[in-house]
């Protein structure tokens, strides 16, 4: 048993998979019959997936890579064993 | 310590993790590349406090946010945890759900990563104030549980859920209006223009 609103409410936990198993079950069934809760859950998870996408999309500079590994060699002079 | 070089491989992986949230922590390259590797160093450093099978991204991040908050945050505006106004829930949605249907009914990731371009995300995302742009970049991009997240940030889970609950909707909120000032989407009130009439 469960309505749009209190759906709606627990639509971040939901897409933060952190919801109960209890109430994400109550939050499935609910979303199986509910057309206008189900595209709005659908709307936020892919709203997120665009967002993530976009920001990772952006490239590590050259050298990068080569500046990290030199922090590692670098260190171990300084470790006294 | 024959897992040294085991260490270093790994983490190295997360490298391309770690950069772009670092951007968009500092905001610029330049201290974002400094970021990442004093957070490599400094991963490098406390390798002896590691323990096998802790979550490496997680503490990789915990060192990046802790660095990042004790060098980087000094130099920029203090963050105004109450510099953020309550958006509505739903906001963006409800927008561009009532007027602009068709577009965004069908396939929306597509039309969504043209709706909201590269410069909109990261706008959006570098106006929050901290407190909220850091488990919004964490939850988001990352993926992290609210757990991982309260100990990297070293807040209770209660606060995480609430940053992340308003500077979502705050971020959701600078979406919907650059989308606007962009003549992407109209506001609900602009109703002067008649959409080309739709074959059902």
């Amino acid at each position: 048993m469960s309505n749009c609103d209190e759906t709606l409410e627990e639509l971040q936990r939901f897409l933060d998979k952190e919801l109960p198993d209890g109430m994400l079950q109550t939050i499935q069934t609910h979303l199986g019959a509910c057309t206008d809760c189900l595209q709005a859950f659908e709307f936020h998870a892919e709203l997120r997936t665009v967002i993530a996408r976009k920001v990772r999309s952006e490239e590590m500079p050259e050298g990068l890579m080569d500046k990290i590994r030199g922090c590692f060699g670098d260190d171990l002079t300084e470790e006294k064993p | 310590m024959a897992d040294r070089e085991e260490f270093v491989e790994q983490a190295m992986q997360y490298a391309s993790h770690l950069y772009p949230v670092a951007l968009r922590m500092t905001r610029n390259r330049s201290d974002a590349e400094d970021l990442v590797q004093e957070t490599f160093l400094k991963a490098w450093r406390s390798f002896s406090t590691f323990h096998e099978g802790t979550n490496l991204r997680a503490w990789l991040f915990r060192i990046m946010t802790n660095t990042f908050i004790n060098n980087y945050r000094a130099k920029q505006r203090r963050p105004e945890e109450e510099g953020l106004e309550e958006v509505e829930d739903l906001y963006l949605y409800r927008r561009l759900n009532t007027f602009d249907q068709s577009r965004m009914s069908a396939s929306a990731e597509d039309q969504m990563m043209d709706l909201f371009p590269d410069e909109d995300i990261r706008e959006a995302l570098e106006e929050l104030p901290e407190v909220f742009r850091m488990p919004v970049l964490l939850a988001d991009v990352e993926g992290f549980s609210y757990k991982e997240i309260a100990d990297i940030l070293d807040v209770p889970i209660g606060t995480v859920m609430s940053r992340l609950s308003r500077g979502r909707k705050a971020m959701h909120k600078s979406l919907y209006e650059y989308a606007v000032r962009r003549g992407l989407t109209q506001p609900p009130e602009g109703n002067g223009r008649t959409n080309q009439s739709t074959i059902n």
